[in-house]
Order: structure tokens, then sequence, then C-alpha cells
């Protein structure tokens, strides 16, 4: 089959449609990427189904050139369970946001990921509402002036890793729209994955929104305040890898790497724990007191959700045969009257 | 209880009467197994051949305090040896398995009915649980009826005593002690029951043989001690040939659904939320997975009807179920499904509003919340089922209209309906409609909101098909291509095309066809679960020499194509409902006819006597008029 599959390119995932986020809104940059890296699955165009509910980042099924459906308010993740339980077959991507996600869909979001359903998660996190022009968001600091909150926000924000690993994810990344080579790596690692893979990328708002990652992507940042989480290794930051995390208690710390010797004091990163409470005091570590972590915080392996549901009908009917209208409805208790 | 034949039966010394109708009340504890109990009665009933409808009226507490009047649970059933269309007005019989029950359903009673309460709960303590001043067995509130008394627990007890089994295990078998009673008094044979306690016991037989032993050892106390000096029987209807079941309507819905997905050799797949009472639909189609059934119990309602989205653009035969609140939680997803045009059935099985209303109580009240109850201009077809065994029908007729269509499609049914029974004349396999269809895989001049000429349907293309890559959504699409669109000029054209793609249906489905005279003097309209009474008052107001019609609607969105003209053929038009008159108001705006509402909402269905009553009032005011 994939022998014979023609080869894909990053174009025919274009569609004809034209692109309308505001210029320089960190959507092109994730757009990019995904239509980037889906040529390189080995997996046929019309196998693709890109689902979103609303908002900016929910306009992306439009652009891609696949199957898409542009659902309602928070929803996306429930038709995506539906579609993905349903047909297997298919390769399903949702595309949200915060405010979709977190806030109105925030039910929907939590079970897809106790489930374990097959699908791929994108959450576009600019902590802002942009499409509704600027109130403040569930990924918003505490204290966000926004038109709906001109005296500052009251609410403490939502941290999307801690309440997707909370949910029981067993695919947790954060990525950043600018950091595209790091970007495509974590998409290419969320399609490989067999249950719900989430990744919380970092968008810049340019309208409502504008530098709130500047922690992140300006430099000296990028290289002084970036951690990379790779499996396997020690976790290292900074321009010269001069700084570290190691467990203190049951939280992280950071501390400076003086000798050799030092880096066996690092924690070095493992993805794989069965046991999500590490993974968890990484999404913990945020500036302004710490780094910011990048990469597949959680990769576990369980049987995804659709599998399990064909495998009860599968085993059903291997016990008792495929069912016969007939025998059904003439099954209870009959009397004949002649 | 009416008797035709009173004739000397030699088997026993008591005489035994034949009956041609009777109804049985069984009431007792939301505890004590009541809705078993009737159960019970009603499926070897069914075996006997008798024609029999069923009320189940219990509690929303799954548990209120025990001997509460909160905590009566009862159970209707009537069976006839004629085509009955209810579960009847007043109890012929009713048994009491203690002093709430009694309290809350002798005022039903008929007069001089029979009534057997179990006096061992008849105790001051439960008495001020029921809040009663007096004995009521002493008191002399019952001499207008006959009594017969029996020490139910103590006599259940004394017949376990070498059970081995625990107090309150052997007290819970008093119901099957009641059951042997009144099998007896009904000359019922008990081999079915035993049978279904040996099945649904099969890993607990010491449980089983507990319940034989006590029902058995209630018709033995009321063969030997003459408890009621008579035995009734009930012969076998004359019902039209056929193989027979007993069927309740959610059952019988379920089971349409499952055929339609064989007749359209498309998968089902049912999204849902628990809830009263839809829940047994879910029940039943998680059963049925040989079928290639696919269930999925979301986490709220929106999630089940927005999954169910998601299997229909995958290319399953899709469904979603639940009752009024749940519905209103739906309703922003219904309209993205109406908006994109995928197949799918909505059930509403109605209960008693508004919000939490009465949720095991019967209404049909979420007429209007259908048909109106989204934003914008958002059309839906509508079809009502008219009776538990009409549940069948309606699921098949739903999903054709829905796979032919494009189109989610409503069914509503109710609480009397749902979970009523009456007996079902088993379609042949062969006979059900042919619902298979074709995806579209042809990529060529593909546009997904290209429409067909007569039924206006969109082509459905799932994903997978090669070249047919499109994107579907709530935005307003530009005709044809599908692409989102602004253009005042194109919404304008497309809300059109989406109230006219549902008003074609009325030339799609059977015309509306009159029982009796096709015009006249008075038309007894109805839709839903109220056909039992309307047509058991018609007929029996036929019998008394009056000329009366009769329609019931099944379609009620669109109406038939020629309702218009059969209304105005009529003087008067009466709409008994159980609302404040929504169907009424449809009519009204439709046809500019003048319909009568008889409005009746207390959360239980219609009496064929309220109907007959009201019958009678109109077309006697008539009379003197001229």
């Amino acid at each position: 089959m994939s022998t014979e599959a023609p080869v894909l390119k990053k174009k025919d995932f274009q569609s004809d449609q034209e692109v309308r986020w505001c210029p320089g809104c960190g959507d092109y940059a994730i757009l990019s990427a995904v239509q980037a890296v889906f040529p390189t699955l080995g997996i046929p165009k019309e196998k693709f189904v890109v689902v979103s509910g609303i908002g900016c980042s929910s306009r992306f099924p439009y652009y891609m050139n696949t199957y898409g459906f542009h659902t309602i308010h928070g929803r996306a993740p429930a038709v995506a369970t539906g579609l993905k339980m349903s047909r297997p077959d298919l390769e399903v991507w949702i595309a949200t946001g915060d405010g979709d996600s977190m806030s109105i869909g925030g039910n929907h979001l939590i079970h897809v990921l106790r489930r374990n359903v097959g699908v791929k998660i994108l959450m576009f996190n600019n902590r802002i509402y942009g499409l509704t022009k600027g109130q403040y968001s569930p990924t918003s600091e505490k204290g966000k002036r926004t038109k709906s909150t001109p005296m500052g926000s009251l609410d403490n924000p939502f941290n999307p890793l801690s309440l997707a690993l909370g949910a029981g994810a067993t695919f947790v990344a954060r990525s950043v729209d600018v950091f595209q080579p790091h970007l495509k790596a974590t998409l290419q690692r969320a399609a490989a994955h067999q249950g719900t893979a989430f990744i919380e990328i970092y968008q810049n708002c340019n309208i409502f929104n504008d530098h709130a990652f500047a922690n992140v992507t300006d430099k000296p940042a990028r290289t002084e305040q970036t951690v990379h989480l790779e499996h396997g290794k020690p976790v290292m930051f900074g321009k010269e890898k001069r700084r570290g995390l190691r467990l203190k208690g049951m939280e992280l710390e950071v501390f400076d790497l003086v000798t050799e010797a030092d880096e066996e004091k690092c924690l070095v990163w493992d993805e794989n724990q069965n046991s999500p409470a590490l993974a968890f005091a990484m999404s913990r570590v945020l500036p302004p007191e710490m780094p910011t972590p990048i990469g597949v915080f959680r990769a576990v392996e369980r049987p995804s959700y659709e599998s399990a549901v064909v495998s009860q009908i599968d085993q059903a009917i291997e016990a008792k045969g495929v069912g016969k209208l007939e025998d059904l409805i003439y099954s209870r208790d009959t009397w004949t009257v002649s | 209880m009416t008797s035709r034949v009173e004739d000397e039966k030699t088997s026993n010394p008591g005489a035994s009467e034949r009956l041609d109708d009777v109804v049985i009340r069984f009431a007792g504890d939301s505890g004590d197994g009541m809705q078993l109990t009737g159960t019970q009665f009603t499926n070897t009933s069914a075996l006997l051949g008798n024609d029999l409808s069923t009320l189940p009226d219990f509690p929303a507490e799954i548990r209120a305090p025990a001997g509460t009047l909160p905590g009566v649970s009862a159970f209707q059933v009537r069976i006839a040896d004629y085509d009955i269309h209810t579960p009847g007005d007043a109890p012929d019989v009713l048994i009491a398995m203690n002093p709430a029950a009694l309290k809350k359903n002798i005022g039903e009673l008929k007069p001089n009915g029979v009534v057997i309460v179990n006096t061992d709960e008849f105790t001051v303590r439960n008495f001020k649980k029921a809040k009663i001043e007096q004995d009521p067995l002493e008191d002399g509130s019952l001499d207008g009826y006959r009594l017969f008394k029996a020490q139910i627990t103590t006599l259940t007890r004394r017949t376990l005593e070498d059970s081995g089994l625990d107090t309150k295990t052997v007290d819970r078998c008093k119901n099957f002690f009641a059951l042997g009673m009144v099998y007896w008094l009904f000359s019922r044979p008990m081999e079915n029951t035993e049978a279904w306690l040996h099945q649904k016991f099969a890993r607990k037989p010491e449980l089983a043989e507990a319940n034989v032993k006590a029902m058995k050892a209630g018709w033995n106390f009321c063969d030997i001690t003459q408890l009621f000096q008579v035995r009734y029987e009930v012969d076998p209807a004359q019902l039209p040939p056929g193989t027979y079941r007993n069927v309740h309507g959610n059952t019988s819905l379920a089971l349409g659904l499952v055929a339609a997905s064989r007749r359209s050799g498309l998968p089902l797949f049912l999204g849902a939320y628990p809830i009263t009472p839809a829940s047994d639909l879910l029940h039943e189609l998680a059963s049925h997975k040989t079928f290639g059934v696919t269930t999925f119990q979301a986490e709220d309602e929106i999630a089940a009807v927005c999954a169910a989205i998601g299997a229909s653009f995958g290319g399953s035969l899709a469904i979603t179920a639940s009752s009024g609140p749940g519905i209103a939680l739906k309703s922003e997803a219904m309209n993205l499904a109406m908006m994109v045009e995928l197949p799918m059935v909505v059930c509403n099985i109605q209960r008693a509003g508004p919000s939490t209303g009465m949720p095991t109580k019967t209404e049909q009240s979420d007429l209007l919340q259908m048909m109106f109850g989204r934003n914008g201009e958002a059309p839906l077809p509508i079809l009502a089922a008219a009776s538990p065994k009409d549940c069948f029908a309606i699921g098949i007729e739903a999903c054709r209209i829905a796979l032919k269509y494009m189109v989610p499609v409503v069914i509503l049914s109710d609480g009397y309906i749902a979970s009523g029974s009456e007996p079902w004349r088993l379609p042949e396999i062969e006979s059900l409609p042919d619902l298979r269809m074709d995806f579209r895989t042809d990529p060529e001049n593909f546009a997904p909101y290209q429409r067909e000429e007569d039924t206006l349907a969109r082509p459905w293309a799932i994903p997978g098909t090669p070249g047919l890559e499109h994107r579907l959504g709530g935005i307003e699409k530009a005709e044809g291509s599908g692409n989102v669109s602004y253009d005042p000029a194109n919404h304008a054209k497309m809300t059109w095309l989406r109230e006219e793609k549902v008003a074609r249906i009325a030339n799609d489905i059977p015309p509306a066809e009159v029982d009796g005279e096709a015009s006249g003097k008075l038309l007894i309209l109805g839709w839903g679960s109220t056909e039992g009474a309307l047509t058991g008052a018609v007929n029996l107001a036929r019998r008394q020499g009056l000329t009366v019609s009769r329609l019931h609607l099944r379609h009620l969105n669109p109406f038939p194509a020629n309702l218009g003209e059969v209304l105005a053929g009529f003087e008067r038009v009466l709409l008994p409902e159980m609302n404040t008159g929504q169907l009424a108001l449809l009519l009204r705006a439709r046809y500019l006819k003048d319909i009568e509402t008889f409005a009746k909402v207390e959360g239980r269905p219609f009496s064929r006597n309220e109907i007959l009553e009201k019958i009678q009032q109109i077309l006697e005011a008539d009379s003197h008029v001229n």
C-alpha cells in the first residue's frame, strides 16, 4: 500500500482557500509546520481529517487540503472521538486554542485524554481570546488587564500540561510556533503515538497579546531560559550548558554546573515513566523563577480507546457469531396467533 | 373488570368467572420489586395470548425512605381477550404491599374492586410513615371494595424458614409470594416465571429456588384457604395471525434502529448520556455488539451528540438519544448537523418538564423545542411514535429520511410508551424497507454542496475516499462548493434550500388517513403516545352511536401533504395533547384552521374516559345548538 502511494509534498496539503489570520500571527508558522510534516508520515492524504472548534486556531481545517470539520465551540474532541471510534483507519488531528479547549471545551478535553482516543491535539496557546477581540483566557496570567478585566483578571490560570497529565494523558509535549525544527519533530513524535497526543504550542498573538512568550522566544532567553527535554539525557540548559535541573524533594530546582561531576547531579529525563509525577513536576517549571521546558514530557503506551471498542465488538462476534436480524426480533418470548 | 360468562369450574370448588378485560395494579415500596412482579405477570399473560398494555409508575428517587408515600412504586397492566389500546383507566384489582401503597392508589380503584393487602405491614409505625391516622383495614374506609387480607411477610418467612437465607433476603421474596397469589386468582401458569427466575439467578440458585418457593406458596395459600372464593380467567385475544412478542417502546425503538442499520448496510453508532426515561435505549443497544453496534456513553449530552456527528461524518448510521433537558444541551450540535447536512437521528424520549420537571412522568411538551429550539432558521424533520410497537417502525422511517435527505431527523417518544409495553406482531424481515445508499466516490466534478435534483440532498463523501477531500463547518457555505461565504444572496438561497429540503419530504410520506368519515362534524386529532386513549375513546363513542372521526399524526414536520384539506373537512377539530396546545399552535399557524386544544399536563397519560366524555360533551352541545 505505502509503496504504491504517490509521494506527497507540502503543497498537496495546502487548500485553495485564502489564509485569513492577521499578518504576523503565530498560526501561520504552525500551519506551515503541519503542512510540512503530514507528507512525511507515509499516510495517504485522504486518510487525514482535521477537526477544530471555534476560535482563530479553529479556522485551521479550511487551510488544509484534507478532510476537515470546523465544528462548534469546544466540541472538537467529542466530534473527533465519534469519528475515530467509528473509523479507526483515519488519521484524526484536532486544532484548538486555549479558550476552546480549556474553557468552553474543558470537559471534552479531559475526557478524550482519559480515554486515550487515538487523536492528536494541537493546542495553540496564546493566552488570550483573539477572535472575540481580546478578552482574557483560562491561560492568561492572573492580574492580566484586558477589555473584560480592566482592573486585572482574578482567575488563576490553568497550566495546560499539568491539566493534561492530571487527566491521564499518555503523550504530552510543548513546542513553540517559531521553533520550526522543534515543532516539526514534536508533530512527528505525536503522529507516531498510539493514543491521544497533546501538544501545547506557544503561539504569539501579535494583535492582542504580543510578546506573551518573549521569555522563551527572544534572545537571549531562547538559549538561556529554554530547556530542551530529551529522553535519556541530562536536563541542562544555557548556551554553555552550565545550568541544570535536579530534584529536591518532590520539586525541581535549577543549579549551576561548576565541575564535570555536577553533570551527574542533573536529572536525566525519562519521558516513559509509568507514574506521571515527574512529568507533572516538570510541567510546573516555568518563568519567571525557572526556565521553560519544551519537548516531550510524557510518552507511555496504552491501548487506544478505539482499539478497545473494536475489540469488544470482535469478541462479541467471535463468541456469538454475527447477529441475525431475524433472531434479534424474534428472540424473546414469542407466541403465535393462527 | 367486565365479566362475560360465569361457569362452574370443576378443578376448584370456588366459582370461576370469565372476564374479557381486567386492569391490575401492583403497588408497593420502591424496594418491593413491584416493577418486576408486574412485568412477570405481563409476560405470562402475553404468552397466554391476551392483548395487553402496561403502565409502570415509579418515583424518581431510587430508594425513597421505605414505607413513605414518595417511595411508592406501581405497575399497572391491563389484559383482555380483545384488541385494547391503553393500560386502562381505573384498576379492577389492587395489590397493596404496604399502607402507603394503599393510600396512594385506593382512590383510583373501581367501586367494588378487589384489594389485596399485606397485613404484616399495617403497623402503627408504617401508618405514621404513610401519614395515616387510623388503620384503614379497620376504620371502614374500604367498605366499598372487596378486601382480601394476607400476612404476606409472615407467610413468606415461614415458607423459607429452612432456606438458610437471612431474613432480609427472605423478605425480598415476598413480591413473588404476592405474584403467586395473583397467578392463582387469574388462573395463570407459573412455569414461565419459574424458568425466568432460574435464568436470572443462574449463578445464585438458592435465590432462584427461594423465589420459586415463595411464588408457589402464594399460589397454594390461595388454593387451600379459598381466600378469594372466586377465580378469574381471561381468554386469548383474537389478534391478527402472526408471531407476537411483548415489547416496550425503548426496546422496540432500539430494534428499529438496529434493523435500519442492517437494511442500510451502515454500522450503527449511538452517542448517549444516561437520562430518564431514555437510558434503556442505550442499555438495549449496548447489548447488540454482534450487530456491529457501537455505543458511546459520553461525558455529557453535548459530547454524545457531537460524537454521533463525528461518526456520521465517517459514514456511520448515527444516533443520539436523550430527554428534554439533555436535548436542550444538544441543540447547538443538532444545528451543526443540520448546517453541515449530515444524516443523524435524534431521539427525544420526552418527560414532564420544564427544567428537571418530573423525570419519571410522561408529557408531550417538547414538540416546540424540537421544532424551534435552535438559533437561526433551522428546520428539522420530526416524527412521533404512537405506541410501544410503533417505535420500531418510526425508528426505521427516521433513518430512511435521514439517509435519503442528508438531514438530522427527530424522533419524539415519551416516558409512557418508552416504558409501557404491548404485544407486537413481528414483521417479516424481507418486508422491511431497503435503505441501501451509496457514498459519493467519483471525484469528477465533486462539490460537497451540490444537490440531488429531487431530494436536494448533498452527497455523502466520507473521509478516506481519494479525491473528495473537503471541509465542513457551521459557517454559512457557498452553494455548491461549500466554501465559507458571507454573501447576502447566497445566505438567503441556502436558507431557503434548507427549508425546501425538509418541506419536500411531505411528498415522500403517507398522506393523512382518517379513521372513520373523511369529513364531518368532529375530528379527534392526535399525535404520539395518545393514540391508545384516542382510539379507545373513539371506538366507545361509536358504539354509543356517535359519529366521530379520528386522525393520528406520525409526521409532525413536515405534515402530510393533504393535512390542510383533511382538517378543512371538519366543523370541529379536537386535539388532546399532554401539553398546553403545542401541535394546535403549529396547525393554526400553518392552516389558519381553528383547532380546539384539550390539554393535560399532569405527568400522566389521558384516560380513555376523559377523551370519551369530551367527545360526548362536544357532540351533545352541538346537537342542542342545532
